[in-house]
């Protein structure tokens, strides 16, 4: 059978200031009906650029297309060449023939039509449907995407469905007019594990019983390893190597490949290991050592929270008055030890991240107590305050928002010591702190736009560092960097815990990384934390309900582990908004081996 | 300084240091009473070789009022928009950044003055202070405060939710040192732009005063008052309202284009 997709030498280059710069180049592929062919690279390594050439979308973005031939085999047998197509014949052509699904399903929806609209418009237009006839399609492909309620959903707005709701709409618009090839272009990185899980196996479904064509881009290896039949790595512009994905997974030719799977955390295979273990980087053989066991000796604790509970209150009404309250952390307790390494596990929404910042009275709780060496940190004046936050500093998630714009590197990572008067040898201090997480000494005097992620991730931990803190509250501090730099961030951590004696409180949704981490593992839903324990017990014998599904939920990265075959429907969250004045029942654990609890 | 050397940077300089070399030798060489010597022979007479830029409906030469009026009209708007920035940029910044109460109480008062007009509130200050320069640039300030402070506030309100300023403060940084470093420096493109807009409307409110007799009082020249006054002849004699527009369109493009490469050079990404 003709493949649906042959891409030939494709070359896009995009005008600047600076003059020229080459998106991607030199790169072919072809796609078979009924394959999946997924496209896996870093930020930046061209592989939306490829999939935008595809629809030719790329030139809404400044992008031209300079060279190659873009083969498509269209529904009648005859082939285009996209990358010459006339304007009105990409018009038939896109969203009829190739469906794209989105990353975002916040912004890829119009706010102001609805579900309906949305649905029946391409199909009017394209298959030249009557309003009903569309609006009964409409009605078949909200069923087929297995939204409940579909003919509710109908008449509502994007607004008044959730995250996962709104990408099966997506996917939906995309089916409409059952195209030949479907591009989803990161369709799962703004979703959480579950509804990941399930688009995944919707994905997979749809893709079984239309016999179509995906192209799937992603920088997550594990959900290549779910996905794809054959996968393309893509590195700065360029392919780096092409193969079945049993071939890439276990017998990588390229350098590239091997350090990129080397740097995936696998869920599963910190089994029967006791403590956390270093990333495998290539070409850095120390890392390859697990960290030292540390020391037995009588753990002694740092930080004991108790019953900690924190509310927002949700404000409506013409006087804007409290309404009701969101109960983001409900009756949590916890401890973590000494050079220990908490991990908070969670969807969205879950508490964790409020629960990181009650802890350092960020957002004050409501009740509870947090005592850190005994110190009862909610009992502290505003001055008191500011000089217990020296013992606990915070690792925020996005490295492009945690350092300020127009300060050089020196003044932000100086700054904690000048406020507490630490100023004597500050020079050579902030050295020191930058020598202590590996970034160059040349870096001083930069501005944060000059450095990479996982550089300013550097930086941010330096800052941290400066008051010689005991406990660090990072917050889905590596989540929104590439494997490869996640890695290197993940190493730094565990080595300045080995050498500082530092306590984490790691708030994370990526099991794999926790796994890996942690010494302890709390999992959290609405608010309360439902299991904790040790890692291991955690991970090989989940006791809860949710912490099952998440577990089941979560990619491995290893194609012969595939889970989303069959369709995938988890029980929806329910709301943590509660009228005033509800009283929430206390936390109950029962204790299923000695220090491992799940929620009653 | 390379980065001043845009095209864009070369105009907006060039300009402004032209008009504040007008208005500054302007006075300086053409005798005072140039501005006021009438021509009754040559009202409203065209552009010409006697009256480069023409003249008004009492004969006076456009091209000396111009250039006398140049400095008071620069006076009055530049001084009274630093003075509301001034007013406004540690209302909108307390206010932004503490929130709550503080921010309710400040941004109501801020209400009542925005409930009146610009215009209106100039005016009032300036009926109640009396008619003379001064007056008219604390009148112009105060009047110009409220929509300042707004949108320093907003801005501030959004930097004050930016993570390096939670870091800051859970690395112990005290609310001064982090109004003053970390939230200050990245409003100052908004203080900018809106600086520059507002000395534009400042030369039409100094023209609005001094129309209804508070601001500058005639026969002196100014930008705003020569507008005003060429408004019920536009149809016969067009350049009385050119000239004085056009130096208050120049002007506004100079600062806005100075004022572009300005916040280009505050920010080291543009580097």
């Amino acid at each position: 059978m003709k493949d649906i997709v042959t891409v030939d030498h494709l070359r896009v280059e995009f005008a600047t200031d600076g003059g020229t710069v080459v998106g991607v180049q030199d790169v072919s592929f072809t796609i078979a009906p009924g394959e999946t062919l997924c496209v896996v690279g870093e930020s930046g390594s061209g592989k939306s650029v490829t999939s935008l050439s595809l629809m030719r979308l790329v030139e809404f973005g400044g992008g031209t297309i300079t060279q190659g031939a873009l083969n498509f085999t269209r529904a009648d047998g005859s082939t285009l060449d996209v990358a010459a197509a006339s304007p009105d014949v990409m018009g038939q052509v896109r969203g009829n023939e190739i469906g794209m699904i989105f990353q975002e399903p916040m912004t890829a929806l119009n706010p102001v039509f609805t579900i309906e609209r949305q649905l029946t418009d391409g199909l009017m237009l394209h298959k030249g449907l009557t309003q009903a006839q569309a609006t009964a399609r409409a009605l078949d492909l909200l069923r087929s995407v297995r939204i409940p309620e579909p003919e509710r959903r109908l008449k509502q707005y994007p607004h008044e469905l959730s995250g996962g709701m709104r990408q099966r709409v997506v996917i939906a618009m995309a089916m409409a007019c059952e195209p030949k090839l479907l591009i989803a272009d990161e369709p799962t990185t703004a979703l959480d594990v579950k509804i990941q899980a399930e688009i995944l196996a919707l994905i997979n479904r749809l893709k079984r019983e239309n016999g179509m064509a995906v192209l799937f881009i992603t920088h997550d290896m594990a959900v290549v390893a779910q996905m794809a039949d054959r996968v393309v790595v893509m590195y700065r512009g360029a392919i780096v190597e092409t193969g079945p994905v049993d071939q890439i997974f276990n017998a990588p030719q390229q350098d590239y490949t091997k350090a990129l799977l080397a740097a995936v955390p696998k869920l599963g295979e910190m089994k029967g290991k006791s403590a956390p273990e270093r990333m495998r980087l290539i070409g850095d053989e120390a890392t390859h050592a697990a960290l030292a066991p540390a020391p037995v000796r009588k753990p002694k604790v740092l930080l004991e929270v108790k019953n900690l509970t924190t509310r927002f209150p949700v404000k409506g009404g013409i006087l804007r008055r409290t309404v009701a309250q969101v109960h983001a952390v409900e009756d949590v307790s916890f401890t973590i030890n000494v050079g220990e390494t908490l991990a908070l596990v969670g969807e969205s929404g879950c508490g964790k991240s409020s629960c990181g910042r009650s802890i350092l009275r960020l957002i004050e709780p409501a009740s509870g107590e947090i005592l850190i060496n005994g110190n009862d940190i909610r009992a502290l004046g505003p001055q008191d305050l500011r000089r217990a936050r020296a013992d606990m500093q915070m690792v925020f998630q996005d490295p492009f928002a945690s350092l300020n714009p127009y300060r050089r590197l020196r003044a932000q990572v100086a700054e904690p010591l000048q406020n507490f008067g630490l100023t004597a040898d500050l020079d050579a201090k902030v050295l020191d702190l930058f020598d202590r997480v590996h970034l160059p000494r040349d870096f001083l005097n930069r501005y944060p736009h000059e450095l990479s992620g996982g550089q300013r991730q550097r930086v941010a931990i330096a800052r941290a560092l400066a008051l010689n803190p005991k406990l660090i509250v990072a917050d889905e501090a590596v989540s929104a960097l590439d494997v490869s730099v996640q890695a290197q961030v993940l190493n730094l951590m565990m080595e300045l815990q080995q050498d500082l004696g530092l306590s984490y409180l790691f708030i994370s949704h990526d099991m794999a990384v926790v796994e890996r981490v942690a010494h302890q593992v709390g999992v959290m839903y609405l608010g309360r934390i439902v299991e904790i324990g040790p890692r291991a017990a955690i991970f090989d014998n989940p006791s809860h309900p949710y912490t099952r599904s998440l577990l089941s939920a979560v990619p491995i990265a290893d194609p012969s582990k595939r889970r989303f075959e069959g369709d995938m429907n988890f029980k929806p969250i329910s709301s943590p908004i509660f009228p005033l004045g509800h009283q929430p029942a206390k936390s109950q654990y029962t204790t299923v081996a000695p220090g491992h609890f799940v929620l009653i | 300084m390379k980065r001043f050397l845009t095209t864009k940077g070369l105009i907006g300089i060039t300009l402004l240091l032209l008009i504040a070399l007008i208005a500054i030798v302007g006075p300086l060489v053409i005798p005072p009473d140039a501005a006021t010597a009438m021509d009754m022979r040559a009202r409203r007479a065209p552009p010409s070789l006697d009256h480069f830029l023409g003249t008004d409906q009492l004969g006076r030469d456009m091209l000396y009022r111009v250039i006398l009026g140049a400095r008071t009209s620069l006076e009055i708007a530049v001084s009274a928009v630093m003075m509301s920035i001034v007013l406004g940029l540690p209302l909108g910044l307390i206010s932004g950044y503490f929130g709550g109460l503080t921010d309710n109480v400040l941004m109501r008062l801020v209400d009542t003055l925005l409930a009146f007009p610009a215009l209106l509130l100039a005016l009032t200050i300036s009926a109640v202070l009396g008619p003379n320069l001064q007056n008219t640039i604390i009148a112009i300030g105060i009047a110009f405060t409220p929509y300042l402070a707004r949108i320093i506030r907003g801005e501030a309100l959004r930097v004050a939710q930016m993570p390096y300023v939670e870091a800051a403060r859970a690395s112990g940084t005290t609310d001064i040192m982090i109004m003053s470093r970390h939230i200050l420096p990245n409003i100052l493109p908004a203080v900018i732009v809106q600086g520059t807009i507002s000395l534009a409307f400042a030369i039409l409110a100094e023209a609005g005063l001094s129309f209804l007799g508070l601001g500058t009082q005639p026969p002196a020249a100014s930008w705003g008052l020569m507008i005003q006054a060429s408004r019920d002849q536009l149809d016969i004699a067009p350049w009385t309202a050119v000239v004085p527009g056009m130096a208050v369109a120049l002007t506004v493009l100079g600062l806005n284009m100075f004022g572009d490469v300005l916040r280009d050079i505050l920010d080291p990404r543009s580097k």
